[in-house]
């Protein structure tokens, strides 16, 4: 099982700047390695990110071969409100793995 | 000024005995300095180190767990004061590498032709927010056998059964790869036998680890749901302690601990800064031929501090590294061209006090560094028989009284 692991506050203050945390654990195998046979290991990234807070986006990012494994995104958003934030990764297959977390403001 | 730039000359014209100053008497410095005396009686060496007595790190983890007493690592410098090497327990305040001198805190000067620095490592109390030397007696860190080691097995004691241990292991490089491993099974033979309730959580920097399909082997085999390894992309990397709640805090959680162990990030101890042989990671670059620093001629280093490529940092490499070193500083003392060497590490682990496993690499310079000599050396197998292990308990026990009697016996 692909295991994601986000940080979010629980509780903030309307309108403070809070920092959200996630990670994934994925190989984002770069397209360009040889396996020990000498075959090419195809190209399996993460490529796609987006974090959603009450179903409005307000991060998102593309990921590219570069990007080493087990991706780790931090960023800082305004907390406007309670309510759910959702996270979204899409991989090269086209899978989406998704988790989210809860944060009330008052 | 004029003195000071001709001695060296002048005492080459001479023929004077030629002076080598050896800075830390550990399994590299003092070996290192004995090596040198043996292979040629007329070079003068000096052993300047600050404690009379040096205890060993290697099986300090059987001391914390109670499996052996803190007396057996230590060792004093009798034996090599008998070789004819004047020790002097001092702390080194500055090293000059243009004009060959070393100050000791009592004003002293000494002068050398060559100098060997075998600082070992400090733990970096700026690493972790919130773990600084104060804090570290209340979350010891054990990770330099003494006062410390008999503190994390008083509070192992103390603790209720049912408790939470909670240690944290650094990113490479650090002292002793395995060491935070055999550590944590140490522990948790401690807990199965002592209050088997408890817990262990070991919060890692990093997703692979030395020996790691041996231990995981050995922890689900000895310590089924005892040990709870949290590497870095399950969200172990530790960015905060909180030593008033014994808290370590992750990127992603917390954990409260009712025994914490902090294995904080290290670098070359102090004295490679002050000699100038330490580059901005902290460590040491070395000519992996002759061991000098690549920063300051004259300056040779050996042990936890040299950035050493393949090589981890052990007793047994830094061992190693003093006999390459050694020979190296007589033929350049002699003039002679020092010859490439191979070298040897040997690592056991214990898992349990009869149950060992180990790893063993042969290194050999290559592109500037000490590179792996592939095919050689490996690790326990992973299907031994108990027999197996129990017979690697018993070496790891041999190799530390050989390694110990052939330093300081």
């Amino acid at each position: 099982m692909i295991r994601a692991l986000v940080n979010v506050p629980k509780t903030a203050r309307r309108g403070e700047i809070i920092e959200v945390r996630a990670m994934i654990q994925h190989v984002m195998e770069t397209g360009y390695r040889e396996g020990p046979n000498g075959v090419t290991i195809p190209r399996n990234i993460i490529n796609r990110f987006v974090c959603k807070y009450a179903g409005e986006e307000i991060f998102s990012a593309e990921l590219f071969p570069a990007i080493s494994a087990n991706p780790y995104m931090a960023f800082s958003t305004v907390a406007t409100g309670s309510g759910t934030l959702t996270f979204e990764w899409t991989d090269d297959q086209g899978e989406t793995q998704s988790t989210s977390a809860e944060i009330t403001v008052t | 000024m004029l003195a000071a730039f001709g001695m060296p000359t002048a005492r080459a014209a001479t023929k004077a005995a030629p002076r080598v100053v050896v800075i830390g008497g550990g399994f590299g410095g003092a070996s290192c300095a004995r090596l040198i005396k043996s292979a040629d009686r007329g070079i003068a060496v000096t052993l300047v180190e600050a404690n009379p007595t040096y205890i060993a790190c290697p099986l300090s983890n059987a001391v914390l767990a109670g499996l052996r007493p803190l007396e057996q690592q230590k060792f004093g410098y009798d034996r090599v004061r008998a070789d004819g090497i004047e020790v002097v327990h001092r702390k080194v305040t500055a090293v000059d590498a243009r004009q060959r001198t070393v100050r000791l805190d009592d004003g002293k000067q000494l002068s050398y032709d060559r100098l060997v620095v075998a600082p070992g490592v400090d733990l970096r109390f700026d690493a972790i927010p919130g773990y600084t030397e104060a804090a570290a007696e209340v979350m010891p860190h054990a990770w330099k056998a003494g006062e410390q080691t008999l503190l994390l097995r008083r509070q192992l004691e103390a603790m209720k059964d049912g408790g939470v241990v909670v240690m944290s292991a650094p990113a490479n490089p650090f002292r002793c790869p395995p060491g935070p491993y055999e550590r944590a099974s140490l522990i948790a033979h401690y807990l199965k036998t002592r209050k088997p309730r408890s817990k262990l959580i070991l919060l890692d920097a990093k997703d692979a680890f030395s020996k790691q399909k041996l231990f995981e082997a050995a922890w689900h085999e000895l310590y089924p749901g005892l040990i709870e390894w949290v590497g870095l992309s399950s969200g172990g990397n530790v960015t905060r302690v909180e030593p008033d709640t014994r808290t370590f805090v992750t990127e992603f959680g917390s954990h409260r601990a009712d025994v914490g162990n902090v294995i904080p990030p290290q670098r070359a101890a102090a004295v490679a800064a002050l000699a100038g042989v330490a580059d901005q990671t902290g460590w040491c670059p070395v000519d992996p031929v002759t061991f000098e620093s690549k920063l300051q001629p004259g300056v040779h280093l050996i042990g936890d501090a040299i950035i050493a490529g393949g090589m981890p940092k052990s007793a047994f490499s830094a061992n190693s590294q003093a006999r390459v070193c050694a020979t190296a500083v007589v033929d350049l003392l002699r003039e002679r061209t020092p010859a490439t060497p191979k070298l040897i590490n040997t690592c056991y682990s214990l898992v349990a006090p009869d149950y060992g496993i180990s790893i063993a690499g042969v290194y050999q310079p290559a592109n500037g560094l000490l590179t792996d000599v592939p095919g050689a050396g490996g690790v326990s197998q992973l299907d031994a028989p108990k027999s197996v292990r129990a017979q690697e308990a018993v070496y790891a026990e041999a190799w530390f009284k050989t390694i110990t009697q052939g330093v300081f016996g």
